[in-house]
């Protein structure tokens, strides 16, 4: 990480992500929209999709292409809680504890996986990599309670007794 | 239809009568269904007239605020030589409120229907759907409808056809409640912080990228296609109680009941039916305690309250609340409310964009008090100072993120004083619960 107050400078050993068929895809999004800027939280997905985090090189690459500053970039990042600002789990378990969930036994579902996922804390990730476990506000799935989110895949109605077998399909 | 339960013959299915219906998903299946035929017959109407039948019909904002639909339209000066904007609010995030997402993973091509004639009554030749990122099942379902519909020629420079443009997009949140509060939806579309915006102006004098704008929750859009199908007499018709709501409407249930799930019915149905008949009622052996009825933001009501409710906008009002997003949360007599209430502070802390101080120190100061409480460690003096941070977090700030916070707050006080009264003179939970750090 470097040591520029914006957290987001490029340090030089960047491999770029907008080459080749996904500078393609970029351009297509570009297309979409009226202005380049609006084109930075697509962009900040493909990073993430690429490469399972935004890192501070990435920002600096992504403000290069939509012609903003790399600081401006990470504000916008820091807002959302959904780009990784450093390395996760190869599985990221999102959680849902919110009210509606949490009456139907959300915190159960929590300490069962972090039981079984190794991760022992919420944000840590598991001594073998594999899992990072984490609450997230309101899933938007509050009659499926509990709702997980593991990566891309949403999961309804998780039981702490379901979560051994769950996990299992996750290597 | 109560997806995920059978239909329950008091339910009323115009959105949600093709829910579990793999096949109405696609293309053909939606056109078998009688789809795209509102379009075609809109797309042949001057949009003034769309915008009228919309205004007759009644329809009201599904998303929370009840606004007139046809009204909202009427507000975008068509020929004004600016580029038009249509902005879909699919970032379903209100606590309790799941709707959204069924009818996108279900019906696709009904909000592209209704999303395509809303932008042709309004002039906007582009169109987003905003749909918050963890979504992403509804995400993939509705960027292969979109694909289904361009390659028909449904969409794109000549809409079925016609001289109409239309083109239509999804825009992935990135996890951020406050975006769907209409300005900060479009900030995020804009790439920029999802912070909301002062008002006026308001969106259909500059909305996103500058421009005139629209925007309109999924479930608003869903019903124009019936509207247009059916006349607006029709949809007046489908209404129990006050001719101020008008049409079906979709409650999403969740929280400790027997079926939880989404169910559409009439505006003005009866809400004791609705909890202890079409839901199901309480699970075995409890008694409900609670009701929020339209999603976090409204107030709590108890059910000597919700039991005497007609389920409409001037309905919920009458009995101190909002109809809000539909988004019902029960909790029965095994819920610690001070728990709950706690809890949704949190979420609004954890949710306030922090731009005005009343909501980013007022949700996080009403947090650690109310979890101080349900610990045991609050004093009665607590209850006052969380009824005054409360005045001062309504009606001052940019946005309704911090009321929202306050009203589960105020009439939960309210309303179950004597759960807090429990927690600070035991000096703990009564129900043995504790609020999660």
């Amino acid at each position: 990480m470097s040591g520029h107050a914006a957290g987001a400078t490029a340090t030089g050993a960047h491999a770029p992500v907008f080459t080749g068929a996904i500078e393609t895809e970029l351009s297509g999004i570009l297309g979409r929209y009226p202005t380049k800027m609006a084109a930075l939280l697509p962009a900040l997905w493909i990073v993430q999709r690429e490469r399972g985090w935004v890192s501070p090189d990435s920002m600096v690459e992504v403000a290069e292409r939509l012609e903003l500053t790399p600081a401006y970039v990470k504000g916008v990042v820091t807002f959302y809680t959904m780009y990784h600002q450093h390395p996760v789990g190869r599985h990221f378990i999102q959680v849902c504890t919110t009210s509606p969930c949490g009456a139907c036994g959300a915190e159960r579902v929590v300490e069962s996986l972090l039981k079984h996922t190794g991760c022992g804390e919420l944000g840590a990730t598991s001594p073998d990599g594999r899992f990072t476990v984490i609450e997230v506000e309101c899933l938007g799935a509050c009659g499926f309670a509990t709702p997980i989110m593991v990566n891309e895949e949403f999961v309804e109605s998780v039981t702490p007794e379901k979560v051994p077998q769950l996990l299992s399909k996750y290597r | 239809m109560g997806y995920p339960h059978r239909s329950h013959p008091k339910e009323t299915p115009v959105l949600s009568k093709h829910f579990g219906d793999a096949q109405a998903r696609t293309l053909e299946g939606w056109k078998q269904r009688g789809g795209y035929r509102a379009l075609e017959q809109a797309l042949g109407m001057a949009p003034a007239d769309v915008v009228n039948i919309v205004k007759e019909s009644g329809l009201r904002g599904r998303g929370g605020a009840g606004f007139p639909t046809g009204l909202k339209w009427s507000f975008m000066k068509i020929g004004d030589g600016k580029p038009h904007y249509l902005c879909v609010n699919a970032d379903e995030s209100e606590p309790g409120t799941f709707k959204d997402r069924e009818i996108m993973r279900w019906t696709p091509h009904a909000l592209i229907e209704g999303a395509a004639i809303a932008a042709h009554a309004i002039g906007a030749e582009t169109v987003y759907i905003y749909i918050r990122g963890e979504f992403t099942e509804p995400i993939t379902i509705v960027e292969a409808a979109l694909k289904e519909a361009y390659a028909a020629g449904i969409l794109g420079a000549r809409a079925m056809g016609s001289s109409v443009k239309i083109d239509m997009y999804v825009h992935r949140g990135a996890g951020a409640y406050i975006c769907g509060e209409e300005t900060a939806l479009m900030n995020s579309i804009e790439g920029r912080r999802g912070n909301p915006r002062i008002k006026p102006p308001f969106p259909a004098v500059a909305g996103v990228f500058g421009q005139p704008t629209t925007i309109n929750n999924v479930e608003t859009l869903c019903a124009v296609p019936h509207i247009i199908t059916n006349g607006a007499a029709w949809y007046k018709a489908l209404s129990l109680s006050s001719p101020k709501s008008t049409g079906s409407k979709l409650f999403s249930v969740c929280g400790t009941i027997a079926r939880p799930g989404n169910y559409e019915v009439t505006l003005g149905f009866p809400f004791k039916d609705f909890l202890y008949d079409v839901c199901g009622g309480p699970l075995p052996g409890r008694r409900l305690k609670a009701v929020i009825p339209g999603g976090s933001s409204v107030p709590i009501q108890t059910m000597e309250e919700a039991e005497a409710t007609l389920m409409d906008y001037e309905g919920f009002v009458a009995k101190g609340t909002m109809l809000g997003s539909g988004g019902v949360i029960v909790f029965d007599d095994s819920v610690c409310m001070v728990k709950m209430i706690a809890r949704l502070a949190r979420f609004y802390a954890h949710e306030s964009c922090a731009q005005c101080t009343q909501c980013r120190e007022g949700t996080a100061w009403t947090t650690r008090i109310l979890e101080r409480i349900e610990r045991g460690g609050g004093t009665m003096q607590d209850l006052d100072v969380l009824l005054e941070l409360s005045e001062n977090m309504t009606g001052k700030t940019i946005c309704v993120l911090s009321d929202s916070c306050a009203a589960p707050i105020v009439s939960g006080i309210a309303k179950f004083k004597h759960e807090f009264e429990a927690h600070i003179m035991g000096k703990k939970c009564p129900l043995g619960a504790t609020a999660a750090a």
